[in-house]
């Protein structure tokens, strides 16, 4: 989960008031963010995907402002007349096809400030952006730029420019080759003939999207007052919201937004887009959904809470919010507004039957029966490691994980035998006798419920795993026979195949003394495991 | 005092009349009866308050390796005492060791036992020397408490290596007390019934005799029965809850395609959670469900389709939607059940207890495979307050009275929550995980209508670690056969 920092003066006076801690705490858990951190004159609370726009403290501070009902209602955002152009040529469109751009004026930046909107900037590519796949952002001091600025794709032998964090010219391959940034994005440009590129009016290259600035043109400091920002991406409704929260948060910082227009090959568009956008709200359907009661001018109150204004049964809704698809969603705004901990619980009475999944029950029968011998029921991983299955002697085709969390867990079990083993040899510092069982899902060409039972001391043998099976069947009423079987997981002539209505259900026998050398053991093991899932079908 | 004097067993009748003012165990061997017997003995007395029993070290010299073979200087004097040889002659003949050789020569020399020489001569004194068994005869004597040896040879051979060593060994030493004393001056009667068999049965032998009496509260040895394992009877308890609740059982596989787990939970298919370092992928394809579903959940993602959203508006792929993970949650199993249902079906309440798998680094406080409890209520008038009364209902009865919900973030929920319960003892409160209200975007594809769903999916180790007061989550699944024997029962 994505977070933010939050200086704590700062955050107080954007907000607009100050709460004691207890409350900060609990209001920020309740607006639907996890504080993850806060001391002295510093927060870091989590932002839930949803809310990019939240991932300023400008942002933040909007939101939080609002909720504890400071400064309620829409913020209108607005963007001034300009000249600013820039022209997107069409070989973008196979590459990275499109832009949304704005200027930012009257800014003040100091370290604090810098650090700020790099921290945005980086918090955007990783969640919103898809680590810079979906749509990235570039921040560029106006005074460097000549108007009006391109957006092309040219071919990478052809870019040459110093990026950032660097001290000497490249080409576009070399920047995919050495550049830090280039090796860490490169694969987004990878497969492409040609790569995007912002070029100005004097032809300086401004940055190569979505890798890196120019260093000379593409790096902001504190003297800077003017800021000329794109985001680059694959969908214009993507790349504009984008914008959307920066140039926000520039605004909530006192600076003055400008428009471009971005002149596509095909048509024009006048950027950034801050106009609010409405949707109808049916109360009675808030109301349904929550359980609540609430009146026109409650639901007004609601959503202004949450940064919204109300109009002719509309809600209009911000330039930054990205996250509302769905009536719903403004209903899930009210019932925060209206605080979690505000609703009353209902048990209602609707009357439906409770129904035990059959086969559940069954299993649970077995257990029984193999408690009633004394056996201690285990729980394991269904991840396992393959060297402990090929331990067994005995080969399956086991299923792997691509990307397992490590080798000890790499492979799903195939069957349930090799799990105790591992218990057994686990245990060896414990008493003797050691007698378990486990009933659990195996792994194969198709996912099954087994149970697994081993009997583990000095004299360990066939004929009581036998007498437990004998038991077993009897009393589930059915009827079994061994049959001889080669299975290298036991002794040789002390093994058996279990069969049951014909269908094979399982193996009995004494574990081989290899398969105990295996798991460093020197103590008899016998036991059995039987497919429950097929056993239950027979039934 | 007689009851007491009925009380004791056998071998303590036999073991208090042998105890004096201070007798060690050793000495009471000397009788025949074992070392186990006596010190067994010893404590039942000691518990009856008969005898006081202190252990003292005592220091015994007992042999070393070397005291284990012929003395050197003995083999030494030997080869000579026929004729005089060279050095060389004698390691021949008495295969000693460099070692050996030069501690003999040295010895000998200083005892003037041999005379030097190109050849070695013995002397008178050797002659007497290599006669005189007296190091030998201390030796046979050992293992001997320190104290009791002739000190001077003691400490010459403790001179010379690996001959002995001395170990300090803690004696038991019974004394008797005031009571111990007035028992023993008692006549012990020796013909009481030790234990009721067949035989004194028949014979009527019990009606002219008495029963010894038993120390009732004396330890007994530990014996254990075999048992369910303890997740697995909270898990029990758990889906005996919803059960009493009237929700219905829902089953289903571990692996299961990212359609079922993803896209029909409306996570867009760039979403994070679907990244390697979430969830485990499996190699191979994975089956899809009707193709009216298909593009039914296709278009909820890409334009919201006819569920009244904008969508995620991306491209959806049915190549991403086929690969094969671990199921993270549980709530695979209600996107299932949704298509299954028809209208006249409802109101139902499903439910599950299972395994989910996440791709977490084990530590006390994460599994990368854990149990969650799955819960939905399909019902046309259920509402947000429904579904916080059917959650505190629940964890009410697994044992936590206070259960608080704050909002939260899934893709597929809207209003989303996250469950915390407030642990009594600790005084803080516990995450338990999500709840929410499933998106028209999910119903509406996979159940064909739009009816409002309550849905969660609590961990569910975190409480049972709690309950079982185990603070490393890894514990409960390490299958320890003693803490399994040991763990307490679950008592809801």
């Amino acid at each position: 989960m994505p977070t933010v920092n939050l200086n704590k003066n700062e955050f107080e006076k954007l907000v607009g008031r100050k709460l004691p801690l207890d409350k900060l705490k609990d209001r920020i858990s309740m607006l639907g963010t996890d504080l993850e951190y806060i001391k002295d004159n510093e927060i870091i609370v989590e932002v839930f995907p949803n809310r990019p726009d939240m991932l300023s403290e400008q942002g933040f501070a909007r939101a939080f402002s609002s909720f504890i009902g400071v400064k309620k209602g829409l913020r209108e955002y607005k963007a001034k007349k300009s000249d600013y152009k820039l022209i997107i040529d069409n070989s973008v469109s196979n590459v990275r096809p499109f832009t949304s751009c704005a200027i930012v004026k009257n800014l003040k930046f100091d370290n604090e400030r810098i650090k700020q909107i790099i921290q945005i900037q980086e918090k955007l590519h990783i969640g919103y952006g898809r680590n810079r796949k979906k749509c990235a952002i570039g921040v560029y001091p106006l005074e460097k730029i000549k108007f009006p600025i391109h957006y092309k794709a040219l071919e990478p032998s052809k870019i040459r420019f110093i990026p950032l964090e660097s001290n000497k010219e490249m080409n576009g391959n070399e920047i995919l080759d050495k550049h830090p940034a280039g090796k860490e994005y490169g694969h987004l440009l990878k497969d492409k003939n040609k790569f995007p590129v912002f070029v100005d009016a004097r032809n300086k290259i401004l940055s190569m999207p979505p890798i890196i600035n120019s260093d000379e043109t593409g790096r902001i400091n504190d003297k800077t007052k003017e800021v000329f920002i794109e985001v680059s991406g694959f969908d214009y409704n993507v790349v504009s919201k984008c914008l959307n929260f920066i140039v926000c948060a520039l605004a909530d910082m006192k600076g003055v937004i400008y428009e471009i227009s971005l002149n596509y090959w095909n048509k024009k568009i006048i950027s950034p887009k801050l106009k609010p956008e409405s949707m109808k709200i049916d109360i009675n359907y808030v109301n349904k959904t929550l359980g609540l009661n609430l009146n026109e001018k409650d639901v007004k109150n609601y959503l202004e809470r949450m940064g919204y204004n109300y109009k002719n049964k509309m809600a209009i809704i911000p330039c930054y919010r990205d996250d509302i698809m769905h009536k719903i969603d403004l209903v899930e705004d009210i019932a925060i507004a209206y605080g979690y901990e505000n609703f009353k619980e209902e048990i209602p009475n609707v009357s439906t039957l409770g129904e035990e999944d059959e086969f559940e029950k069954f299993k649970r029968k077995v257990r029984d029966i193999l408690i009633g011998f004394g056996y201690l029921e285990c729980n394991s991983y269904n991840l396992i490691s393959e060297e402990i299955l090929n331990n067994m002697e005995f080969k399956m085709n086991n299923i792997k994980v691509i990307n397992p969390v490590n080798m000890e867990y790499n492979t799903l079990r195939s069957w349930v035998i090799p799990s105790l083993m591992k218990i057994l040899s686990d245990n060896k510092h414990n008493e003797y006798p050691q007698k378990i069982f486990e009933a659990g899902k195996s792994f194969g060409r198709e996912e099954s419920e087994k149970i697994g039972l081993l009997s583990c001391h000095g004299s360990a043998n066939f004929t009581e795993a036998k007498q437990i099976l004998d038991y077993l069947f009897n009393s589930l009423g059915m009827k079994y026979n061994l049959e001889e079987v080669e299975h290298d997981s036991f002794i040789k002539g002390r093994v058996g195949g279990i069969y049951c209505n014909g269908e094979k259900i399982g193996y009995i026998g004494e574990i081989s003394p290899k398969v105990l050398e295996n798991f460093n053991m020197e103590i008899p093991v016998a036991g059995f495991e039987i497919n429950l899932g097929e056993l239950f079908e027979i039934i | 005092m007689h009851k007491l004097a009925e009380s004791l067993s056998p071998i303590e009748r036999k073991v208090l009349p042998l105890i004096k003012e201070n007798t060690s165990l050793k000495q009471i061997t000397k009788s025949g009866l074992k070392e186990i017997e006596i010190i067994r003995a010893f404590q039942w007395l000691e518990n009856k308050g008969l005898i006081k029993v202190k252990k003292e070290a005592t220091e015994i010299v007992d042999l070393d390796v070397n005291g284990k073979k012929e003395l050197p200087e003995k083999k030494f004097l030997k080869s000579i005492s026929e004729r005089e040889l060279s050095l060389n002659e004698i390691q021949e003949r008495t295969k000693l060791s460099n070692d050996e050789l030069n501690v003999s020569l040295g010895l000998l020399k200083r005892n003037s036992c041999i005379l030097l020489g190109s050849k070695i001569k013995i002397t008178s004194k050797g002659k007497e020397y290599l006669n005189n068994n007296k190091i030998e005869n201390f030796l046979i004597s050992l293992p001997k408490e320190k104290s009791e040896l002739n000190q001077e040879i003691l400490n010459e051979l403790k001179k010379r290596k690996g001959m002995i060593k001395e170990e300090s060994v803690k004696e038991r030493i019974a004394a008797l007390t005031e009571k111990g004393r007035e028992i023993s001056k008692l006549n012990l009667k020796s013909d009481m019934i030790e234990s009721l068999n067949i035989k004194i049965l028949k014979s009527k032998e019990w009606k002219n005799k008495d029963f010894r009496r038993y120390d009732i509260k004396i330890n007994v040895p530990k014996i254990y029965p075999g048992k369910k394992h303890f997740v697995n009877e909270a898990l029990d308890y758990a889906r005996r809850i919803w059960l009493e609740m009237g929700f219905k059982e829902m089953k289903g596989n571990m692996i299961q395609s990212s359609f079922w787990n993803f896209d029909a939970l409306y996570t867009s298919q760039d979403h994070s959670v679907r990244d390697m370092h979430d969830t485990f992928y499996l190699n191979g394809k994975g089956d899809l469900p009707s193709k009216e579903i298909i593009n039914r959940v296709k278009s909820a993602h890409e334009n919201g389709g006819n569920t009244g959203s904008k969508g995620w508006q991306y491209s959806w792929k049915e190549d991403e939607a086929r690969k094969l993970v671990l199921r993270t949650h549980t709530t695979v199993l209600s996107a299932q059940t949704l298509t299954k249902l028809k209208k006249e079906d409802l109101p139902v309440k499903y439910f599950a207890v299972g395994r989910c798998f996440r791709n977490e680094t084990l530590d006390f406080s994460h599994l990368f495979e854990f149990n969650q409890t799955e819960g939905i209520v399909i019902d046309e008038n259920a509402n947000l307050r429904h579904l916080i009364g059917y959650l505190k209902e629940f964890f009410k009865k697994m044992g936590f009275e206070k259960a608080r919900f704050r909002p939260a973030y899934f893709p597929y929920t809207e209003m989303s929550l996250e469950i915390d319960i407030y642990h009594p003892v600790h005084k803080k409160w516990i995450e338990l995980g999500g709840a929410g209200m499933f998106r028209p975007e999910v119903v509406k594809p996979l159940l064909g209508i739009d009816v409002p769903v309550l849905a969660w999916g609590p961990g569910i180790d975190r409480m049972i670690a709690d309950v079982y007061k185990i603070k490393d989550i890894r514990e409960v699944y390490k299958n320890d056969l003693k803490q399994l024997k040991e763990i307490k029962t679950w008592l809801k």
